[in-house]
């Protein structure tokens, strides 16, 4: 496809500034609509330019939050989803790399088995388990804390599997040289596995990141105390008051503050996230 | 450095797949083993049992006087260089060199000696930093000998270490494994499945075929006197002409033709007949041979190989490039120079030992 026709590349990047232009512009109205004072999106002409209310509107949601509608200071949730998505991302990682280092490099009796009862938990979804998780959850007492919004979902079998399937690719030889070489399995795990997962741990690292952020259903599930609320849970409060109008400038700036953080992840761990999904480095 | 005794090793796979039958082998110390044979003959599993990486399913391996089969391969007191290197690729090649060393708890400073004077004997030194991937197949094959040698192991195993590089690097590599197996003077166990590989490295070679030993020897010795016709068939480049023919009393046939051997026919019914390419001549007018119909010829240079049939059965001849070649020219076979083998089981039979086989070993003058 190495081809240099002026008409086709004028169409290619049409296309592709259109597509760019149609995911951009909601969050650019958001991150407009949240400079502005609260009644300006009442009016029925909805500005495209930045207004003054910036700081206002961020230093009251991130101070103070939105009592009336029953939401805490945004900077504390900001600080629960980032402890529970940090949680969840780090706990996911060294469960799975340990049960697939389990499952690939030992012979135990039902090895094969384990392996496919993990692999089938793939196929059932947070949802569908919910109503006997919460219960529990909710007999073990964890209600309310962090462990309730983090140790149900800390398990993963994706994760699992592609340690698993990464592990595979890795020369038998490798281990065997650390054999003779005197690494007992644990040590041929730190020293050389673990190395050699560096991308892989990078890129899951941050799916699982952006997943343990974006959980809704649960926290809304299991916390009640608006001192363990995630901030996913919070611009639903935010949009849900009971009389009156909505304040949209809030909403939108607590949008834009819950969309910030797995940007910067992905922006800060680009590099590693893209070797990790294509280079194989052996 | 030590001597390596393998007494009625066996190999069955779980499933019943049985790899490797009743080897006995005993290995002096600082001597350089070969073990060849065609792929799937048993070579690497036998290598790989001594190593420690396969449990032993018959039999004992003994390194110096200690039986070693529970023994976990790093406290075996070999080291072992891998086919495709399987160096640690996130690691420079300092920290492969020393890994093993670090592991076993040396202390800073040895190590530091050790790595230095290995990578000097390898001249890898002005790449101790560098990470594999930055290295060419040649440097990454040094390396992964380098790691050997730092460990000053009781027995080097060899894994066909050089099956992944070209054909020149090749031939010069082998050349530097003899070279260091030489100098440092530690019991060598190598796999190939390449007979050139095999005859120019070997103290003793091993040829395996159908994971039983076929015949042990020094090279010459596999090569003058091969003990079957498979080890015919495999050492010696072109393969060992066999072909099919009867013994009458003092005369040898083959098909219509008939030669006499002057007193070296060992039994007499049919047999195997083997010989060499370069023990067969194009005969003078007036001799007695064998009628040789000309198929094609192969170019080597020094030699010419001229394939062609008598009969009906395949021969191929090396001679000189300056002799002239026509249709209907015959082949003069020198009876000394014949190998019989039984038709049956194809053993070489006994009372057949040709001159050549007390050829004295070239000693190497290092």
């Amino acid at each position: 496809m190495v081809e240099n026709r002026p008409f086709l590349n004028f169409l290619t990047h049409l296309v592709l500034i259109l597509g760019v232009l149609m995911v951009v512009f909601p969050v650019y109205l958001a991150f407009i609509a949240s400079t502005h004072g609260p009644t300006d999106f009442m009016s029925g002409i909805v500005p495209l330019l930045p207004g003054d209310q910036f700081s206002a509107n961020y230093g009251y949601l991130l101070g103070t939050g939105e009592s009336t509608a029953g939401a805490p200071p945004f900077l504390l949730m900001l600080g629960n989803s980032l402890a529970m998505a940090i949680m969840i991302a780090v706990g996911k990682i060294a469960i799975s790399i340990i049960s697939a280092f389990a499952i690939v490099y030992f012979r135990f009796p039902l090895r094969v088995p384990a392996f496919w009862l993990i692999f089938m938990t793939l196929m059932l979804p947070v949802e569908v388990r919910i109503l006997p998780t919460y219960k529990v959850v909710a007999d073990l007492g964890m209600l309310n804390s962090y462990s309730g919004l983090v140790i149900p979902v800390i398990a993963s079998a994706t994760a699992t599997f592609l340690f698993r399937q990464f592990f595979l690719t890795v020369p038998e030889e490798m281990m065997e040289a650390a054999r003779v070489d005197g690494a007992g399995p644990m040590k041929f795990f730190r020293d050389i596995l673990l190395p050699l997962s560096r991308t892989n741990i990078a890129a899951l690292f941050i799916i699982m990141f952006i997943y343990g952020w974006n959980q809704y259903l649960w926290p809304m599930l299991i916390t009640t105390e608006p001192h363990y609320y995630t901030v996913v849970m919070g611009i639903k409060r935010l949009a849900n008051v009971l009389d009156g109008d909505n304040q949209w400038n809030l909403v939108m700036a607590g949008v834009i503050l819950a969309g910030l953080p797995p940007v910067l992840v992905i922006i800060f761990m680009q590099r590693l996230f893209v070797k990790g999904l294509v280079e194989t480095e052996k | 450095m030590a001597s390596i005794d393998v007494e009625s090793v066996g190999k069955v796979y779980t499933g019943g797949v049985r790899a490797v039958s009743d080897i006995r082998l005993n290995i002096a110390d600082g001597e350089f083993i070969v073990l060849v044979g065609p792929s799937g003959c048993g070579k690497s599993t036998l290598l790989r049992m001594i190593a420690g990486l396969e449990t032993i399913s018959e039999g004992e391996v003994k390194i110096g006087a200690r039986v070693v089969n529970e023994v976990e391969p790093a406290d075996r007191d070999i080291a072992m260089v891998f086919q495709n290197y399987a160096l640690y690729p996130h690691m420079t090649v300092y920290n492969n060199l020393a890994y093993g060393l670090k592991n076993r708890g040396t202390p800073k400073a040895e190590i530091d000696a050790r790595v230095a004077e290995a990578a000097r004997m390898l001249e890898i030194t002005q790449y101790l930093e560098r990470k594999p991937r930055a290295l060419s197949g040649g440097q990454r094959q040094r390396v992964a000998m380098g790691r050997a040698i730092v460990r000053k192991p009781a027995a080097f195993l060899f894994d066909e270490p050089l099956s992944n590089l070209d054909a020149k690097l090749r031939v010069s590599m082998r050349g530097e494994i003899k070279r260091l197996q030489r100098r440092l003077g530690t019991t060598s166990i190598y796999v190939t499945h390449d007979q050139l590989e095999a005859m120019t490295l070997a103290d003793r070679l091993v040829v395996l075929n159908g994971g039983r030993i076929e015949q042990i020897g020094a090279p010459l010795e596999v090569y003058h006197a091969p003990a079957s016709t498979f080890v015919a068939s495999f050492i010696g480049s072109p393969a060992m002409n066999l072909v099919k023919g009867e013994l009458h009393g003092d005369k040898l046939a083959i098909g219509p033709a008939m030669i006499a051997l002057n007193g070296f026919a060992p039994t007499s019914g049919a047999v195997t007949i083997g010989v060499r390419a370069e023990d067969l001549r194009i005969a003078r007018e007036d001799e007695e041979a064998l009628p040789f119909r000309l198929e094609y010829t192969e170019e080597l240079g020094a030699q010419r190989l001229i394939h062609g049939t008598v009969g009906d059965q395949q021969i191929t001849a090396a001679v000189s490039p300056e002799i002239a070649l026509s249709p209907d020219m015959r082949i003069a076979i020198d009876a000394k120079r014949l190998h019989f083998f039984s038709i049956d089981t194809g053993k070489r039979l006994p009372g057949n030992v040709p001159a050549e086989a007390k050829l004295a070993p070239a000693e190497p003058v290092l």
